[in-house]
């Protein structure tokens, strides 16, 4: 861990902000892609089954 | 394209909306504005002019949703569509009969509203001049956001949610001229700027507000 | 290279079947582009004699605005190829990279004012720059209510990309309003061609892998956000077609 100094609460702060957001960009990006993946696939097999 | 503008002027004066409401919200602005930041004069003298732009803009805003909806609810779009006359005229004539019914009594109004808030003296002749360049643009980028936002129902907050951020150029130099205005400063540039937001604005616009409008009633 | 051969992604199939082999590649990359910009940077440089410990932001704010910015341009691209040759992929990925955009909007300016805060004595200052970002974070917002707005989708995408050519020339124009109105605090371009303006090269290293970076988990984000459009857009076309027969 480096030493920053007097503005440690600065800078870790805004890293971890940063970071916290993309990982929940990420995280629900990827949560979206799953979800709507598994839905289209049961719509697909509905859609063959009826023909 | 007259008998048009003719129509939707008569459907404004009908309807009590057009003139009355749009003044009558910027005179409610401007009685609460004193009320927020308190009875000082020399307060209320410097932040005039920014207050009085922003209550136009607000009473311009307010009623934006007019424009295309009842022409939209009872058909007569659809009607104006197939017409011979081009979609861009339409939109334009919509945007003028939108200036006329609310821009213009708000530029009007707006010395009598200054004398309540204590504008500077020196600070008319700017504030009347760039309200008067400035609301034509604002009625014709209102005209895009209300023709983007037409066919939904309550489309009133998207409305205002994408027509503001547009609306940021052309307060900007419109409030600046009217505070250097009040300030005795010199205005050439604002009012260039502004002058020329306005006129790039009236001349290409109509063509993305036609555009969309011919998307939604597609 | 054909040119033409680049149309072939404009076909969703391809376009899935494609990012199924790239895709992971991406992501793998961005993440270790990023992880080695940010600990480099975080950890293995020096202090700055003037900002101390605070100049380690630089890593993450100047790479988010960055993206802010190309994220738009993007969709602006996207937009028109949509409005010129009507693929439907184009207009998706519009769609998809306008979240990962207003994202990048809000890290810019979140760590602008933490870092703010300490070295101008104040969170937030009317300054050109950040009132544009601000403005552009408000663009975001509009283009995306929109899309949610309207359910047929080919009217969503005519209608924002519609928006997303008349909100670029507003943008710009704003940029330029608010410089007249304000001179701000903010210090120039530490991205410059110019020699003289750049940071010193001991910062600029860990900036350009952490830019890298960024640049890669955008990519990376698009192209999954784009295919979760895709498969979305494609339920509701056989849910719509169950519905009619």
């Amino acid at each position: 861990m480096p030493d920053l100094g007097k503005y440690a609460e600065t800078v870790l702060s805004a890293y971890a902000v940063s970071i916290a957001l993309l990982i929940v960009l990420v995280t629900v990006s990827l949560w979206r892609a799953k979800r709507v993946k598994k839905q289209l696939e049961d719509v697909e097999m509905k859609a063959k089954r009826n023909g | 394209m007259i008998a048009l503008l003719i129509r939707d002027l008569r459907l404004a004066m009908r309807a009590g909306g057009g003139f009355g409401l749009g003044l009558a919200f910027f005179l409610i602005v401007v009685v609460l504005v004193p009320f927020g930041v308190g009875p000082q004069s020399t307060l209320l003298s410097s932040i005039a002019p920014g207050i009085l732009w922003l209550g136009a803009l607000l009473a311009c805003l307010l009623s934006l949703d007019r424009i295309f909806a009842l022409d939209w609810e009872d058909g007569s779009l659809d009607l104006l569509a197939t017409a011979p006359l081009p979609m861009e005229a339409i939109v334009t004539i919509k945007a003028l009969a939108h200036w006329l019914t609310t821009g213009l009594p708000l530029v009007l109004a707006a010395p009598v509203f200054g004398l309540l808030l204590s504008l500077p003296e020196a600070g008319y002749k700017p504030l009347i001049l760039s309200l008067f360049l400035g609301t034509p643009a604002l009625s014709v980028i209102g005209t895009f956001g209300a023709a983007l936002t037409v066919g939904l129902k309550r489309g009133g907050l998207l409305l205002s949610l994408l027509v503001l951020p547009l609306y940021v150029p052309t307060l900007i130099f419109g409030a600046e001229m009217a505070r250097r205005g009040a300030a005795g400063l010199d205005v050439t540039t604002p009012l260039l700027m502004l002058a020329g937001i306005t006129c790039g604005t009236i001349a290409l616009l109509p063509f993305a507000s036609a555009a969309v409008l011919r998307v939604n009633l597609r | 290279m054909n040119l033409n051969a680049l149309w072939e992604y404009a076909n969703p199939k391809k376009f899935i079947s494609t990012t199924d082999r790239v895709l992971p590649w991406v992501s793998v990359l961005s993440v270790t582009a990023l992880a080695a910009g940010l600990i480099w940077g975080f950890f293995f440089t020096p202090e700055d004699y003037r900002q101390g410990s605070t100049v380690k932001i630089i890593y993450i704010h100047v790479p988010s605005a960055l993206m802010a910015i190309n994220a738009w341009l993007m969709m602006l691209v996207t937009s028109l190829i949509w409005i010129v040759r009507r693929h439907h992929v184009s207009a998706l990925a519009a769609r998809a990279a306008a979240p990962v955009g207003m994202v990048m909007t809000v890290i810019a300016l979140l760590t602008g004012a933490i870092w703010g805060q300490p070295m101008w004595g104040t969170w937030w200052a009317w300054d050109p720059r950040l009132t544009s970002f601000l403005i552009l974070f408000l663009f975001y917002l509009g283009y995306i209510a929109l899309w949610e707005a309207i359910e047929n989708d080919d009217t969503a995408a005519d209608l924002t990309s519609i928006l997303c050519l008349v909100g670029s020339v507003f943008a710009l124009l704003s940029r330029y309003a608010v410089n007249f109105w304000n001179q701000g605090l903010h210090q120039g371009a530490s991205m410059s061609l110019d020699k003289e303006e750049h940071v010193a090269d001991v910062f600029y290293y860990p900036l350009l892998v952490s830019i890298a970076g960024f640049v890669l988990l955008f990519i990376a984000l698009v192209l999954l956000r784009t295919r979760t459009e895709i498969r979305a857009r494609r339920m509701r076309a056989l849910l719509a077609r169950e519905r009619m027969g």
